[in-house]
């Protein structure tokens, strides 16, 4: 059962499941693999006068807010934190240097669970008694705790077939260069090993994901080890950007932004012309969360219920079963429609985006909208020459400022879109607004409502505000103005409570947590 | 229901001038009609016309006067009888006068409801107001108009008016601008509104199919800050149009019950996972909420204890710079914030407001709980929305913006990290940049497929209004006919070719069909199909009447066949036909007729009805000729 309890999350319109659910049909196995090495734990921000930051909790912090995420979310994915360069050592494998850090009722790699995030939130104040930091890889030792790393990695992944379910290792580490400490034939032979079990769990359909962090004056060099151990060639390098930054926020923020698995909504044809076409990927960036699904349990043995639903036919009380026909009164009579007819009957286009032609922007007015936009970016998969085409209109778009107008032929929602084309726009944190262009769905005239219409003035004007009161009102603007305002800074209220209560219900603690409300304003601030 | 009860009395100008538009008006009208036995029921239309040859009203009866209107159809409940009254409209030949038509309206309101359904009758006039009305007895235009517009007020009516004007060859531009002046006294002195619409598209648009007493979301204050608030309503602005929900059908009623409501009830049953026979009661059920792999049981009365409510209210939490919230944030459908109805302290603030941040460039941020106990909260912007009309008050659009949890900050490569492969070069960057001048739907302010005046095609499921949306579109798209499927360069510079013609103004000799494709393609003025197709015509005539011994047959059927599309996307079938059969007429019996034998053969014929509705022409027709050619047009 799907339910929304008591309405909580609903608004004045309901929405369509299809549209706000994305399509999940990939679970994600993630291990979390993190360099615990000495060189992780030195001050990576040299103020004197706080507590200095390190790489090694950048990670974790990394770590624990994905693992937040995921739990609200994609609860169905399964994830592993292991740490290497320990002195303990935990592993199935009895490997040296190699820890799997985890939490009772839950196997190694499995879903996250409350108790998981809150104790790996902790996990630095103990590390140092409970799991110990020391280099693993060290001259006079045939020691190679990376390589170790990478074997309980890939057989913490054994489980799962490759093709239902995507596998990723994600490596954190400051050392750019891990066998930089030893020398001669050894290192060779190290290297060549460590490479060689990459490339195996590669082979295993396994992909193992660099996060990189550097220090502000020494940025992480890729190409003395890692650009081979990743498979990166040529151009790829020169791309690959090391989360550098002065500031250690901005690199976690990067990380976090790299920590995301990509997920398409799907991909479609965009008919630019009778006989141009070309394939576009759809990306929901931009959706409400919704607290999640509820069950109904037995309050007695807390399992859960069945659901079964039974059909009476009103008229004579008779149990029936599921209708296949539908009816709607019209003109005195009944007119029916079977499955199909009514599939037919909303079914008026071919899923694709057709180019009608193009619009100044100022022509997208503030009330065209009707749900979240969707991102699209073009694909060269099955179509050559799309991301070529898609890039030259977009940037002919952005020369104009024009977006495009287009009906988009989904199957629940044939639709007017405006197609607006976005820029690149990077900041010290990384990418703030990707490249490519918006899909805004643009209401029929069906859906414009004139409300404004309803208290129109009759036999006078409506009073219009002087010029002085414009001036005193642009004042007042001037006095409570957010200059560094950006969208989404505020954490949702409603659902921080809802997770807040949950997790420490699902921890057996009695405590409510208090969540601060972000999105009161600062009455404090205004009155100055 | 009944709250939502709407009377309309349609008054539709049938005479001369109108007639090039009446189909369409018939469309739309019987469409509104289907509309309303799907929307709303039990709501009551009435059909009067002007500009009949005859007369037949009831004031004409008590007072004389009123000459060449027909009520049509008394005001009623809607039913399938006023739909065929629609699609089957009678011509006049005589000149209707509105201003007579709309007292007419009035009067079958007020004797039908007297007093009583205020604020829910309409009247909604079609015509192109493109001949005088008659002088009143006594004293001017004008003031008949306010004596009108008085008793509308009185009365709760509300006028909506569509001015049809296609095009204007020989009309009488003085008298017009009389008329309109006289329709937009209406909407100073009345609750009336007046669109002009140029095209059959809009007109679809233009009426208003259903008309939804909204109820407002909010209506308290807007905080600017502790001490100053504003009072306000919102509303929703747009909202989605929902396919009606149909029911599920139980046939088990016998055919005898005349009170059979044939519909299906639903009945959840909750059975207990061990003893699949168990049900478990109501009160012994509890909500599990999950997190993660574990499911956390909270009963109804610990959730309301521990959950968020927040308290009722608007508030403002700063103004920030336009350009900082991206269109693509918006979140909803839209809202707006009008001030409270009379309060002129409030319409005046949201006025110095809305015109501060628009001068500005600033929007609002706004932090909502629209009704106490709600469990969330809204933050969201507010933009201004300065009112073009003397009478309507300023007022304010509000969407809802992303909480930091809805956000998914994935990366994408930037466009100039791709490889060489991938980019465009110069020429077909060029291609692109004429793609995107060439294909302009607002050229000169005049705008096409406005989201105000397009239907969703799936709500009307009629064939006229596919046409709506697919008019504009299908003909650029025909313009760019041959270029080759696979993607890549190739292409760009087909798009060169065509847009390297953009500006064509005649059809010369050497590449007829390009010019003429290239001027069915113009959208700086609508003069220019009409002149396309003309071109063409005298161009084709020309070849056939210069053709020796058939040398120009092939350039000829070339041109014919070009002709032919251009006619079907431009929904100009008649033209194409007249001229066809002209052709034939004039010279079956010449030594061109093996011309026509040529023509039949390549299967080159009239344009029949499948392949454009407005055709006169059936499958049958076309098929056969030009073997039948009684054809009269």
């Amino acid at each position: 059962m799907d339910l929304d309890p008591e309405g909580l999350f609903r608004d004045d319109s309901d929405s369509e499941s299809e549209f706000y659910r994305e399509k999940d049909s990939t679970k994600e196995f993630v291990v979390y693999l993190v360099d615990a090495s000495p060189k992780m734990f030195g001050a990576a921000r040299s103020d004197e006068d706080e507590k200095p930051e390190t790489h090694f909790h950048a990670a974790i912090n990394c770590i624990s807010q994905s693992l937040m995420a995921q739990i609200i979310g994609r609860s169905y994915d399964e994830v592993a934190v292991c740490f290497f360069n320990t002195k303990e050592k935990k592993n199935l494998q009895d490997l040296n240097g190699v820890y799997v850090f985890n939490v009772m009722d839950r196997e190694c790699l499995d879903r996250p669970t409350a108790r998981l995030i809150k104790e790996l939130s902790y996990v630095e104040d103990r590390f140092m008694s409970n799991i110990g930091s020391r280099y693993g890889i060290v001259s006079g030792s045939r020691e190679n705790s990376l390589y170790n790393a990478l074997w309980v990695a890939q057989a913490l992944l054994r489980k799962g077939s490759a093709k239902s379910v995507s596998k990723r290792i994600l490596l954190f580490t400051n050392e750019d260069d891990p066998f930089g400490s030893i020398t001669g034939a050894t290192k060779t032979d190290m290297i060549r090993m460590t490479l060689q079990r990459a490339k195996d769990t590669q082979d295993l359909g396994i992909s193992i994901e660099l996060l990189p962090l550097s220090w502000p004056d020494e940025e992480f060099n890729v190409s003395i080890f890692y650009a081979e151990l990743l498979g990166l060639e040529g151009d790829d390098i020169s791309q690959f950007l090391p989360s550098a930054g002065e500031i250690l926020e901005d690199m976690t923020d990067q990380l976090r932004k790299r920590m995301f698995k990509k997920r398409k909504v799907k991909t479609i044809r965009f008919s630019i012309a009778n006989d141009i076409c070309i394939e576009v990927n759809t990306y929901a960036l931009i959706r409400p969360t919704s607290p999640g699904q509820i069950m109904w349990l037995d309050s007695v043995t807390n399992l859960p219920l069945k659901t079964e639903r039974s059909f009476i036919c009103a008229d004579t009380g008779a149990l029936v079963q599921e209708p296949h026909t539908y009816f709607h009164p019209y003109k005195n009579e009944i007119i029916k429609f079977s499955m199909d007819e009514l599939s037919k009957i909303k079914n008026i286009s071919d899923g694709q985006l057709h180019l009608l032609g193009f619009k100044p922007l100022d022509c997208l007015k503030d009330y065209h909208n009707l749900r979240p936009s969707t991102f699209i970016f073009p694909t060269d998969e099955e179509i050559v020459g799309s991301t070529r085409i898609f890039i030259a209109l977009h940037r002919s778009m952005l020369r104009f400022q024009r977006f495009a107008l287009a009906f988009y032929g989904s199957l629940y929602h044939p639709q007017l879109v405006a197609l607006v084309a976005q820029d690149e726009i990077t900041s010290s944190s990384g990418q703030v607004e990707p490249p490519g262009m918006h899909m805004i769905y643009l209401p029929y005239s069906d859906d414009i409502r004139h409300v404004e219409e309803l208290h129109m003035a009759v036999d006078a004007n409506a009073p219009r505000a002087t010029d002085d009161q414009i001036k005193k009102a642009s004042a007042l603007s001037r006095r409570i103005d957010l200059k560094d305002f950006s969208v989404c800074q505020f954490a949702n209220p409603a659902l921080q409570r809802h997770y807040g209560i949950l997790q420490a219900l699902a921890l057996g603690e009695d405590e409510m947590p208090e969540i601060k409300d972000e999105t009161l304003p600062d009455e404090e601030g205004l009155s100055r | 229901m009944a709250r939502n009860k709407e009377a309309v009395v349609l008054l539709l100008d049938v005479g001369p001038s109108m007639h090039s538009v009446l189909s369409e008006v018939e469309s739309v009208c019987s469409m509104l009609v289907q509309k309303k036995l799907i929307f709303g029921k039990s709501d009551e239309v009435g059909v009067v016309l002007l500009g009949t040859d005859d007369t037949c009203n009831e004031l004409q009866k008590e007072v004389g006067g009123y000459e060449h209107i027909v009520v049509l159809r008394n005001i009623s409940v809607v039913d399938g009888n006023a739909v065929d009254f629609l699609q089957n409209l009678p011509r006049g030949n005589f000149r209707g006068d509105f201003i007579d038509a709309i007292v007419v309206g009035i009067d079958l309101l007020i004797k039908k409801f007297g007093p009583t359904n205020k604020g829910k009758q309409r009247i909604c006039l079609m015509t192109d107001a493109r001949y005088p009305i008659k002088a009143p007895y006594e004293g001017t235009k004008e003031d008949q108009v306010n004596t009108i517009s008085q008793m509308m007020q009185t009365h709760g009516i509300r006028l909506d008016c569509i001015v049809i004007r296609e095009k204007l060859p020989e009309a009488d531009l003085r008298v017009m601008e009389e008329n309109d002046n006289l329709l937009d006294q209406f909407s100073r002195k009345a609750i009336a509104k007046i669109v002009h619409v140029d095209s059959s598209t809009s007109l679809l648009g233009a009426l208003k199919t259903r008309n939804i007493s909204p109820v407002t979301v909010f209506r308290g204050d807007l905080e600017l800050s502790s001490t100053m608030k504003i009072k306000v309503w919102v509303y929703k602005k747009t909202s989605e149009e929902k396919f009606p929900t149909l029911k599920k059908y139980s046939d088990k009623a016998p055919s005898s019950d005349k009170f059979a409501t044939y519909e299906v009830k639903v009945d959840y049953e909750y059975k207990s996972m061990e003893d699949p026979d168990k049900v478990v009661p109501p009160e012994q059920r509890i909500r599990g909420y999950r997190y993660g792999p574990q499911v956390v049981p909270i009963s109804s009365a610990e959730w309301e204890a521990v959950k968020f409510k927040p308290e009722k209210g608007v508030k403002l939490l700063g103004f920030t710079d336009a350009s900082n919230i991206l269109r693509h944030y918006y979140m909803k459908d839209v809202y707006i914030f009008v001030p409270e109805p009379g309060n002129k302290k409030a319409i005046v603030a949201v006025s110095a407001i809305a015109r501060a941040m628009k001068d500005m460039n600033k929007s609002a941020i706004l932090r909502c709980v629209w009704r106490q106990g709600q469990g969330n909260v809204v933050i969201g912007v507010l933009r201004p929305n300065i009112s073009s009309v003397d009478n309507i008050p300023d007022s304010f659009y509000f969407n809802v913006l992303p909480f930091v949890e809805d956000v998914r900050e994935f990366q994408f490569p930037s466009f100039s990290s791709f490889p060489s492969s991938w980019q465009p070069n110069e020429q077909q960057q060029e291609a692109a940049d004429n793609l995107v001048k060439m294909l302009d739907l607002a050229p000169s302010s005049k705008e096409v497929l406005q989201p105000d005046y397009t239907p969703n095609p799936v709500l009307e499921k009629k064939k006229s209004s596919k046409r709506a949306w697919r008019g504009k579109p299908s003909t650029f798209s025909e313009k760019e006919e041959g270029v080759d499927g696979e993607a890549s360069d190739i292409q760009s510079s087909n798009l060169m070719k065509d847009s390297s013609n953009i500006n064509v103004e005649k059809i010369g000799n050497l590449n007829p069909v390009q010019d003429f494709e290239a001027m069915m393609a113009r959208r700086d003025s609508s003069k220019w199909v009409s002149k396309a197709i003309k071109d063409m015509q005298n161009h084709v005539s020309d070849l056939l009447e210069n053709s020796y011994d058939g040398d120009a047959y092939s350039k000829a059927i070339e041109c014919l066949v070009a002709l032919r599309k251009g006619c079907i996307l431009e929904q100009e079938p008649k033209e194409f036909n007249r001229y066809l059969l002209g052709l034939y007429e004039k010279w079956k019996d010449t030594d061109l007729a093996n011309f026509f034998e040529l023509l039949s053969s390549k299967s080159l014929t009239l344009i029949s009805q499948k392949e454009a509705s407005d055709s006169n022409v059936t499958e049958e027709e076309a098929k056969n000729f030009p073997v039948k050619t009684e054809l009269k047009f």
